[in-house]
């Protein structure tokens, strides 16, 4: 070990590397993108799923959302292909049957429609909703409030309006609060302003009106669109889910074994979808990057056994001048080893700096793609005396060629 | 200093072998100028190739400073010629991207010594051959004289037992080539032993003592004018 700190090797190692500069560089240059690629995958890799956990994060995962379709079983006289809707009988029955299960029921009706302030206008959705989507959803609002319990109780005319809307319909600055707005030719007067989500969203720019009133206004009688429930927790989603459906297809006399007939979603199963997919990810990036680590390394192997090939007359004329074998392969080994080094720091430079700037390009705010893609500190390290390991390792083969050779038939070597 | 007894080398060449020394014996004592004469494929080269433990021998005993060489491996021959034996070569064999300098201190690294003090030693070695302000000029900008002289500067700077010069004056031009044959004599009457490869008479004719050798066998072993005016 003791020529490890010997100035001399080094002044050896610097000569032969200053000298075969364009290998060196190539050299590097394997490497260095291993682990470039390495660190900048496994950063967005993290980014990656910071995103979406945020996307996820402020959304009720224990959800599942109920709507109909047409009924693919003839059943109790009625024909396949039936078309029906929920109602707010459903979700009465629904409330007290699995007032255990269900933690919130939210039962929506929704349209499009043209909405009017004084010149402007735009189309846009019209839902109609309880104070408790608030709870499920959570809106951020700008101005004002969302709606209330008593909105509903007095059918009021009020909505809330989504960031765009308010820019589209109102003047820069005209405080909307209180304001009117037409929507189906009927004046609804505006009472919150809320931000778009920046997790999922089902809703888009949306005019929220109380449930009662968009009864009234489209005349929806007893008709629920579709419902949004979500569980409390301990509960089963999936039982919930199924048990949930057969109570809905007895009230709607529908085939218990229809499949077509209630459409589903449950939000837990398509996060762990994508949760999985994450995982896919991960081991992608790794798989790539430690596929990529290994390539440059054997790139570095490679060259090395050229430049012994070509060095061989000097490795000759050292051992004429009583370097042994022994000397020859630590410096070989040791080129190697610091190559690698050399290559790996500035890979590990370079990727950080990729993700500081996708960081600072992508990485913040709320539209932000790829949140905070760092990497682990201690996966670095791994990585880095994997690849120096790996770097003395193929410097062995090299090495040991240039070891194998005969002085003499070194020496003659042209 | 050299004692080589009934020395036998072959070299397979496919299936058969080449029986290039076919039984020498040649003693050479210390502070001899030796040539070897002989022409191409008559064995010389093999034979300072043995003599420089760069190849080893098949039959036959050689000893070098009265120390029997067998069986050596790599890293004790590697010793070996960095303790007793310099090398001069045909073709300079100087790296040619280290400094005069630092060529004439390779050896010096390799024995272990510390820069500042084998520098030190390179530069007065330089000097000796008279390149002292070439020192810290790269080989290919230094003539083919220059670069001969570095190499028996490079030679020299372990102070070693004997000098093994194969054909140093053979690229280089008449006038050079006497500067070099200078150099060496002057080395020589310091006391250093000094074997010479050569195929030129006139070279051969500047050492003290000629060996002719012809397919494998030393054909005749006589003292040059030179050595008797002493």
């Amino acid at each position: 070990m003791k020529f490890l700190f010997d100035s001399d090797t080094w002044q050896e190692i610097y000569g032969s590397i200053r000298k075969n500069k364009i290998r060196t560089a190539i050299t590097i240059i394997g490497v260095l993108w291993g682990i470039f690629l390495l660190v900048v995958l496994l950063g967005s890799a993290r980014g990656l799923e910071n995103s979406f956990n945020k996307l996820f994060g402020n959304f009720a995962t224990n959800s599942v959302f109920v709507w109909t379709q047409s009924t693919d079983t003839p059943f109790k006289g009625f024909q396949k292909g039936r078309r029906f809707s929920l109602t707010m009988n459903d979700i009465k029955v629904l409330k007290s049957e699995y007032s255990d299960e269900i933690k919130l029921l939210a039962p929506r009706n929704q349209t499009n429609n043209l909405i009017i302030k004084d010149f402007k206008s735009g189309n846009f959705r019209v839902s109609g909703d309880y104070p408790v989507l608030d709870q499920i959803q959570k809106k951020q609002l700008i101005y004002g409030r969302f709606l209330n319990s008593n909105d509903i109780e007095n059918t009021a005319k009020v909505t809330a309006i989504s960031e765009d809307m308010y820019k589209q319909l109102f003047d820069k600055d005209e405080m909307p609060i209180g304001q009117f707005i037409k929507i189906n030719s009927i004046s609804f007067q505006v009472i919150g302003v809320y931000k778009p989500s920046n997790t999922i969203d089902f809703d888009g720019d949306c005019a929220y009106i109380p449930f009662t009133t968009f009864k009234k206004v489209y005349n929806t009688a007893n008709k629920v669109d579709w419902m949004m429930i979500t569980a409390n927790e301990g509960t089963n989603i999936e039982q919930m889910e199924s048990d949930v459906l057969l109570t809905l297809k007895g009230l709607h006399k529908v085939h218990p074994e229809d499949e077509r007939a209630f459409g589903s979603a449950n939000l837990g199963k398509e996060i762990g979808k994508v949760t999985g997919f994450l995982t896919g990810m991960q081991f992608l990036t790794w798989f790539v990057g430690i596929a990529t680590l290994i390539a440059g390394v054997f790139a570095i192997g490679n060259i090395l056994l050229i430049t012994v090939k070509e060095r061989t007359k000097e490795i000759g004329i050292r051992r004429a001048l009583g370097a042994t074998p022994k000397s020859i392969r630590q410096q070989i080994i040791l080129e190697s080893v610091f190559l690698t080094t050399i290559a790996g720091m500035l890979g590990i430079i370079f990727g950080g700096l990729v993700l500081f700037g996708i960081d600072s390009a992508i990485g913040q705010g709320d539209e932000a793609v790829l949140i905070n893609p760092t990497v682990n500190i201690p996966i670095i390290l791994i990585a880095f005396v994997t690849l120096i390991i790996l770097g003395t390792l193929i410097g062995l083969i090299p090495a040991h060629m240039a070891t194998i050779v005969k002085p003499i038939e070194a020496l003659r070597e042209e | 200093m050299i004692k080589i007894e009934k020395l036998h080398k072959s070299y397979p060449i496919g299936k058969d072998s080449l029986h290039v020394l076919k039984g020498i014996d040649l003693h050479i004592k210390e502070g001899e100028f030796v040539s070897i004469m002989g022409s191409s494929g008559s064995g010389k080269s093999t034979l300072l190739n043995i003599v420089g433990l760069l190849d080893g021998h098949d039959e036959g005993n050689y000893f070098l400073n009265g120390q029997l060489i067998k069986d050596l491996n790599e890293k004790k021959a590697a010793i070996l010629r960095n303790k007793f034996l310099g090398f001069v070569f045909q073709s300079f064999n100087l790296i040619s991207y280290k400094t005069a300098l630092e060529n004439v201190a390779l050896p010096l690294y390799y024995k272990g010594m510390k820069r500042k003090e084998r520098l030190v030693i390179a530069l007065e070695y330089l000097e000796k051959v008279g390149l002292k302000d070439w020192a810290n000029h790269l080989p290919n900008e230094l003539s083919g004289g220059q670069k001969q002289r570095v190499a028996i500067a490079r030679a020299l700077v372990t102070k070693p037992k004997v000098v093994l010069a194969d054909e140093p004056t053979g690229a280089l031009d008449s006038t050079t080539t006497d500067n070099v044959m200078d150099l060496l004599r002057d080395i020589n009457n310091e006391g250093m032993t000094v074997f010479v490869i050569t195929h030129e008479e006139e070279v051969a004719e500047q050492t003290k003592r000629i060996v002719r050798l012809k397919d494998g066998v030393i054909i005749s072993d006589e003292y040059t004018k030179a050595n008797k005016t002493v």
